[in-house]
């Protein structure tokens, strides 16, 4: 089947390859606590092609960094990957052995953290930060570079995230929020990796330098011919960042579907709302939240978990939760609505 | 008409220069006159990035900052000069709610104690029953449910809700204004619908002014009557938002709106706009400020800063693309929102005549 189509995108200058990137299939974590088990993420599936940008979004509580962590193999107990596979350019990783996934981590697949500010060691400089991951990750028989060479490579990685190289010298204390996440990137891009995971990557800075720090890891982005999966609830940031958007409710993933067709014409109910109550700047209008919390992920409804808060539910979303449904092209959603139409 | 507060040529000034500065002196709020007026209860955004100066602003309003030159008076009378009872009675006439509503918080205490330690502090109940009326009526009016909030600890409940219990802590004092500092920046976009609606409440319901401190103007422009637009210290526009989000002036406020992630993916960004260099001192440039990072940067920008210029009644700007229109006379930047309220008064006045 040929999928040409489904990787076209409006973004200027995007190279998509019809190359699996990356293919999760049913990924599930979970946590064992005393009051039962936490479905946090439950039965994932999608897949990223080379050079494509992912937008993952959903609230606070949706699993959405749960998703993010276990696809670095950084759950940590009680949580656990119960079931489902990630494969990484054709290597399953939740096979690694603990020493061969600590070398995949950054060399294949970095992680941009949310809350750069958080992440940086206070008391180390910010050169020496940038080369801690790259000497670490050097092969048993590989040379130790000099110091040359790391000063080279540290000048080269600050100039690429649009920091002059004297940053360098400077300790994290010293760096505005910005700066410190264009150290993040730096540091995240150091090895070239396939994938970027970048978590919430601009949730504490304002408009402008926001706009900068996703131009910035756009360009590097297609500048390593690498995919990656952007976290996060900003739809505004998603619709200006992503080829393709998916979207979570409560631990599963209700839409999956390119940014331009999702945003010009939601299926999910949840996503519809989402959409819908996005404040403009073109009108102005009463704001329209959505109404209702969601459920807790320890005691999750028999149905469909968005039934509840659900303005299209009628009588079988009680009782059966939705299964994933492809509506042509890449466009999955997991809603009863459909299920005729995919049918006939 | 009567003033609740003014800020008459303040500036306030961080950091020091000479022998045991380094050097580096951040103005962060720069000459600014203005007024907040308290028969005519509005809703004033000041918007700008980190660093802009509006959280100096608010605090300056707050009285927890003294103003390294100019006077703030406060009913008229020099904050300085206040008696103890007056000053007192103006930290109940305005009431901050603070951006992070996790730290608002003793982790320690039910959610009841910060609802009634106001009231014990300013004697505001004479029992407890009309107490516990009080904490009811103002959860109410916030859209939360006295049994569903009361008697539990902050972490049992979502941002949401502990953003809004401060919305109601700040009603039980009935203050004049309230000053609300990234009120929703923790919250979860589908929340913040909710906690900003209970804000315009406040001030159409209740008559309380608000000044909301912000870098979203897309929540700005839905909430507020007028804004103003903070670059390192200075204010570069003011008007209404009516006015000043649909025609944009000073080519800062150009920048913002055009790097508000719309979400339209059919409409991105242009190219990736030049970073603020933060190593040069505030005192030591003579020009505009934004003059190294405006796209329309003209020889005297980086010789003389700008002042005031008057676009039209309900707008001004600090850029010299508009010195012809010539400089505003008041210095009162809040002059420029006034002459809508009276427009609009004036217009039911001829109807009836």
């Amino acid at each position: 089947m040929s999928t040409e189509q489904s990787i076209q995108t409006y973004r200027d200058g995007a190279r998509i390859t019809d190359v699996d990137a990356l293919v999760v299939d049913g990924l599930s974590v979970y946590y064992e606590t005393e009051g039962g088990t936490v479905k946090a993420c439950d039965g994932v599936t999608f897949t990223l092609k080379q050079g494509e940008r992912f937008a993952l979004v959903g609230e606070s509580g949706s699993g959405k960094t749960t998703l993010a962590m276990a696809l670095m193999r950084l759950t940590r107990p009680p949580g656990h990957i119960a079931k489902g596979s990630v494969t990484l350019h054709g290597r399953d990783i939740t096979s690694l052995d603990d020493k061969e996934m600590r070398q995949a981590r950054l060399a294949e697949i970095a992680l941009v953290p949310q809350g750069a500010m958080n992440s940086l060691n206070p008391i180390m400089r910010i050169g020496k930060q940038i080369i801690d991951g790259v000497i670490d990750h050097l092969k048993d028989d590989e040379p130790t570079p000099t110091k040359d060479e790391l000063d080279e490579m540290v000048h080269d990685l600050l100039t690429r995230v649009g920091l002059r190289p004297g940053v360098a010298r400077l300790w994290p204390h010293e760096l505005s929020g910005g700066m410190k996440q264009r150290v993040a990137m730096a540091i995240g891009i150091s090895l070239r990796p396939k994938l970027i995971i970048a978590d919430e990557p601009t949730s504490a800075l304002d408009v402008v330098v926001q706009r900068q720090i996703m131009q910035t890891l756009g360009r590097l982005q297609e500048g390593l011919d690498a995919s990656i999966m952007l976290v996060g609830h900003d739809m505004g940031l998603v619709a200006q960042f992503a080829d393709t958007i998916g979207v979570m409710y409560a631990g599963k993933l209700v839409e999956v579907g390119p940014v331009e067709e999702v945003f010009s014409n939601p299926k999910h109910p949840y996503t519809k709302l989402l959409i819908g109550s996005l404040p403009s700047l073109q009108e102005k209008r009463e704001f329209l939240g959505i109404p209702g919390l969601p459920p807790l992920l320890v005691d999750l409804p028999l149905g469909c978990a968005f039934a509840d808060r659900c303005p299209s539910r009628f009588d079988k979303c009680e009782t059966a939760i939705p299964e994933k449904l492809n509506i042509g092209g890449r466009r999955d959603v997991a809603c009863h609505l459909y299920e005729d139409e995919v049918q006939s | 008409m009567s003033t609740f507060l003014e800020l008459d040529h303040v500036t306030k000034k961080f950091g020091s220069e000479g022998m045991f500065g380094n050097g580096m002196v951040t103005i962060a709020v720069d000459d600014v006159s203005l007024t907040i007026d308290e028969d005519e209860p509005s809703i004033t955004t000041v918007a700008g990035e980190s660093g802009s100066g509006k959280t100096t602003l608010s605090r300056l309003l707050l009285g927890s900052h003294v103003p390294t030159e100019g006077r703030m008076l406060y009913r008229g009378k020099d904050f300085t000069q206040l008696t103890r009872r007056e000053r007192r009675n103006f930290r109940r006439e305005i009431q901050p709610i603070f951006q992070d509503p996790f730290e608002s918080y003793n982790p320690f205490y039910k959610v009841d104690h910060v609802l009634s330690e106001p009231i014990k502090n300013f004697k505001l109940a004479s029992s407890g029953r009309e107490k516990n009326r009080m904490i009811e009526d103002a959860l109410e009016m916030v859209g939360l449910v006295p049994g569903e909030t009361l008697g539990r600890f902050p972490h049992q409940l979502s941002g949401g809700q502990r953003q809004r219990i401060m919305v109601a802590r700040a009603l039980l004092l009935k203050p004049r204004v309230i000053l609300a500092d990234e009120p929703v920046s923790m919250v979860d976009a589908s929340l913040r619908a909710t906690i900003l609606d209970s804000i315009r409440r406040l001030n159409r319901d209740l008559g309380i002014s608000v000044v909301y401190v912000t870098h979203d103007l897309t929540t700005a422009y839905q909430i507020s009557d007028n804004i103003l637009i903070m670059y390192r210290g200075t204010i570069v526009e003011a008007g209404t938002v009516d006015q000043v989000i649909p025609n944009p002036q000073h080519p800062y406020t150009q920048l913002l709106i055009e790097s508000i992630p719309q979400p339209d993916p059919k409409n991105r960004w242009g190219s990736e706009p030049p970073q603020q260099n933060w190593d040069t001192s505030d005192t030591d440039i003579a020009g505009c400020r934004f003059a190294d990072r405006c796209p329309a940067v003209m020889d005297q920008c980086r010789t003389s800063a700008p002042k005031q210029y008057l676009i039209n009644e309900k707008q001004l700007t600090r850029c010299f693309l508009h010195e012809e229109k010539g400089e505003m006379q008041n210095p009162d930047i809040t002059s420029t929102f006034q002459t809508e309220s009276e427009t609009i008064k004036a217009i039911p006045a001829d109807m009836s005549a």
